[in-house]
């Protein structure tokens, strides 16, 4: 039966992407465009080549990881909208250990930087974990803040401290040893791609089949349950942030080590943001999120030949993919919506 | 020929896929008192609102005074001298009651005009004399008793001329004081000659107050009795659909050693203000305790704090001859604390999570459940379906989650799960509130077996019948006091009764 509601969803999700597609298509159609040749060039631009291919997974691995950092905190209740400045610790602190360490041969010095990321996320989610937990000071208002303080620090530090001669602000290459691995050459799609993979299984076991993931789902579900049975709530409230934090900061040290090779300033065009609806989309499910970070990566990629070749304008191709994402997440605003009106059924059995 | 002040023929009403009234026949005698009786959804509430009009039926006729009748709203049961309490009063706060009650009468003037206040102030006074309300006209709403405000509702209803009282539900929100009160209202208005409707699911107040009662099971009408000719037992029977054990069979034993105590423990609370004052309560093995109190006066406190949800002020709680004030609720749990919760929704389920999961709530991180680092799920279900079925938890679907269960069957798994684990010492509050008989009578017996089993059970309660059915010790707690204490043969219904409602054993 659990079987028949995953797969009832996923019929669901396929139905609502192609409605909305049909949708788009009227748009495009009533703004003097084809609908045919746009629809050909998004494919096209998402599948039409290996390159294009790789380029579509290529999008998808940074929202792999953090529309799974927000879910995690979701599902226990916590919304952290801090993704993006856990993203930026996360890829500085790889980058720094990538260049410090940069002696140590690739099998360790990999690790170590991917570890120095997540480790780095960690401590900047914790630190409004902490906050939640003592003071109730909700993790909305300081994750966000914590956006703009973990941004502009790792501009500050880069340019006091560690950036390279010339125009850009930047560091230094990382070694060559420490770089991931391309699965297709000369596309930057890397091993990044299977360490999403992994973490995604890894979180998915976590939340479903240890003690862990139950205590940090019963405290999303029912915090008053969580402590009458002898859960310590703040602890998993301060550890979930550490654990949806350190995945955030993955999506930086992956970028770092598999695409830009060394720490940019205001690299990140949002991953942290958009992270949240990938988590919305992909109803704070890891799988979920797998799904909806490719069906986001499609669209980008698929949406940048739309434009080049099919010359749709940008705001209408940024429509249809709002269109997408507004039908497949329409269940959870029907659910709410749903559970609201539950308050007016008369009842006095 | 007699007189039927309500006939209702073949009334059926669904919602959706539930048929909430199966052909019902119902039919009330004029200046009758008749009772209503039926398990939580047995279709009580639907049948009354489509008499008053509030819902629409799906077939049927109703004759009001042997008349045939069309009521399509409430304006037009109120026509047909019909009159409805409902559960949730519809008062104004900040007006007196004689305004509350004379608004809406006068709609072609603005009311309270003094000629017609006056004379409106007159009518309610008679009212109130007649029946034995004890209300000041003047007093404000904001200032009264839900007691009161019940009456308010009453005297409304009466003052629009109404001739049948339809009462849904009214003890659910009285002390038992109030109710007693209540029915002698109800007495003094059948000596009027009024006809009343009461609808309950309780069978002593059934047994005290009605002339006829009619029983509901699944929408259905199982039959109409004359109290006189009927027993709680066969009632129950009826309500249940099945033999049902009322009389419980307690054996007499002698309590062993202490093993949990509490000792000059005050505590107060920061929101309400309510003080917990020097508690001192010893339990020993193979003994329930009592505590009877009305809701509010300090039982949740005192659960909580015995729980380890919250701390004391002062004072020690022991357990086994260790202190526990500031252990977590974890290490009391494993010491061997189990804790059936007064708010079954905020303490004791997990309303999205699947049976299984709820019953592996507090045990997720015991060796037991675990298959080395994963929780060994095989185990868990095998273990959740034998509860199940101990405990007699019925439910739809293998995947249900805890919050598509019924009350009862909600409450009859948090005591499987609570009980299953071996406890030393029950923390029983409000076991069976909210439950169907059917389901109270098996949750006492559960709690008696605890008993047999030499485990100290201590039983918060404001189910009078209860507390005297299962106790080998009553306290009563008033206002955050212990102002009561003794063996269960030392006190009666009444007596607890007057003591709950902070009367003092002197007075008398
Ligand atoms: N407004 C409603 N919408 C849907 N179902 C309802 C509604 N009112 C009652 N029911 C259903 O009808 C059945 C009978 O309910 P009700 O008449 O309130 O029972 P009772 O008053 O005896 O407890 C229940 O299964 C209940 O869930
Ligand atoms: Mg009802």
């Amino acid at each position: 039966m659990a079987f028949n509601k995953n797969l009832k969803e996923i019929l669901y999700s396929v139905a609502a992407i192609i409605s909305a597609l049909l949708l788009g298509a009227l748009l495009i159609k009533l703004s003097g465009h084809s609908a045919l040749k746009a629809y050909y060039y998004l494919f096209y631009g998402a599948f039409g080549s290996t390159y294009n291919i790789a380029q579509t997974f290529l999008k998808t691995i940074p929202l792999i990881f953090t529309g799974l950092a927000v879910a995690v905190g979701f599902q226990s209740g916590l919304f952290n909208i801090g993704a993006e400045g856990q993203l930026y610790l996360g890829a500085f602190a790889a980058a720094l250990a990538a260049i410090i360490f940069s002696n140590l041969p690739g099998f360790i010095l990999i690790p170590l930087a991917l570890a120095a990321g997540a480790l780095a996320g960690s401590l900047w989610a914790a630190v409004p974990g902490i906050l939640r937990a003592k003071t109730g000071a909700h993790e909305v208002i300081t994750t966000i803040m914590f956006n703009y303080i973990g941004i502009l620090l790792t501009t500050f530090l880069l340019k006091n401290y560690f950036k390279e001669e010339g125009p850009v602000d930047q560091t230094k290459k990382i070694a060559e040893q420490a770089r991931l691995p391309e699965l297709v050459a000369n596309t930057r799609l890397t091993w990044a791609l299977f360490i999403a993979i992994f973490v995604i299984i890894i979180i998915y076991y976590l939340l479903n089949h240890t003690a862990y993931g139950y205590d940090l789902q019963l405290v999303g579900e029912n915090i008053n349950a969580a402590e009458y049975s002898g859960v310590d709530s703040d602890k998993v409230i301060i550890n979930t942030m550490l654990l949806s934090g350190g995945i955030a900061g993955l999506a930086g040290s992956t970028m770092v080590l598999g695409v830009l090779h060394r720490f940019i300033t205001n690299f990140s065009p949002g991953y942290g943001f958009t992270g949240i609806a990938v988590a919305v989309l992909g109803r704070n499910k890891p799988l979920g999120v797998l799904f909806a970070a490719f069906l986001f990566g499609i669209l980008e990629s698929g949406g940048m030949s739309m434009q080049l070749f099919a010359k749709i304008p940008a705001d209408l191709m940024t429509i249809v993919q709002g269109l997408v994402i507004l039908f497949v997440a329409a269940p959870s605003i029907f659910k709410i919506l749903k559970n609201k009106s539950g308050i007016f059924r008369g009842d006095n059995s | 020929m007699t007189i039927n002040a309500v006939e209702m023929k073949n009334i059926s009403k669904s919602f959706g896929s539930v048929k909430a009234n199966d052909s019902i026949d119902f039919s009330v005698k004029k200046g009758e008192i008749h009772c209503l009786l039926g398990e939580n959804g047995a279709g009580k509430s639907t049948l009354v609102k489509i008499l008053f009009g509030l819902y629409n039926k799906d077939q049927g006729q109703i004759k009001i005074n042997n008349k045939p009748v069309k009521i399509n709203n409430p304006a037009g049961a109120i026509k047909e001298k019909m009159g409805m309490i409902h559960q949730h009063f519809m008062l104004v706060d900040r007006f007196s009651i004689i305004e509350n009650i004379i608004a809406g009468q006068e709609p072609t003037r603005t009311w309270g005009t003094s000629i017609d206040k006056k004379k409106a102030a007159v009518k309610v006074k008679e009212i109130s004399q007649n029946f034995g309300f004890d209300l000041d006209p003047e007093a404000l709403i904001e200032n009264l008793s839900v007691g009161e405000q019940q009456r308010v509702e009453i005297m409304k209803a009466l003052y629009r001329e109404a001739e049948i009282l339809i009462l849904d539900e009214p003890t659910a929100v009285l002390t038992p004081q109030e109710t007693e009160e209540l029915f002698e209202i109800m007495e003094s208005l059948k000596e009027d000659n009024k006809t009343i409707i009461f609808i309950t699911h309780k069978l002593n107040e059934t047994m005290e107050i009605a002339d006829r009662i009619t029983i509901l099971r699944d929408g259905k009408k199982i039959g109409t009795v004359n109290k006189n000719d009927t027993t709680p037992q066969k009632l129950a029977n009826m309500m249940v659909g099945r033999e049902v054990l009322l009389d419980l069979e307690k054996s007499s034993k002698n309590p062993g050693k202490e093993i949990f105590s509490i000792k000059n423990l005050s505590y107060k609370n920061p929101v309400s203000g309510l003080e917990l004052n020097e508690i001192n309560i010893s339990f020993k093995k193979g003994e329930i305790v009592g505590l009877a109190g009305v809701e509010g006066n300090g039982q949740l406190e005192l659960e909580e704090i015995i729980a380890g949800l919250k701390a004391p002020d002062s004072g020690e709680i022991l357990f086994n001859s260790q202190k526990i004030t500031k252990v977590s609720t974890r290490e009391r749990r494993n010491m061997g604390l189990a804790h059936i919760p007064s708010d079954r929704n905020k303490y004791g389920l997990v309303g999205n999570f699947s049976l299984a999961k709820n019953i592996l709530l507090g045990s997720e991180w015991n060796p037991e459940f675990k298959n080395k680092f994963m929780i060994d799920f095989d185990y868990l279900n095998n273990y959740t379906d034998q509860i199940l079925k101990e405990y007699d938890v019925r439910f739809s679907g293998k995947n249900s989650r805890a919050s598509e269960l019924s009350g009862g069957n909600q409450q009859k798994l948090i005591i499987g799960r609570e009980l299953s684990r071996g406890a030393e010492f029950v923390l029983a509050a409000q076991p069976t509130r909210g439950v169907d008989i059917g389901a109270i009578e098996f949750i006492h017996r559960q709690l008696l077996k605890i008993r047999e089993e030499d485990k100290a059970v201590f039983l918060i309660s404001a189910e009078l019948d209860e507390l005297m059915s299962l106790s080998d010790r009553i306290l009563v707690i008033y206002e955050g006091n212990i102002v009561a204490r003794g063996k269960v043969e030392d006190f009666d219904q009444e007596e607890l009764g007057l003591l709950m409602a902070g009367h003092s054993r002197e007075e008398r």
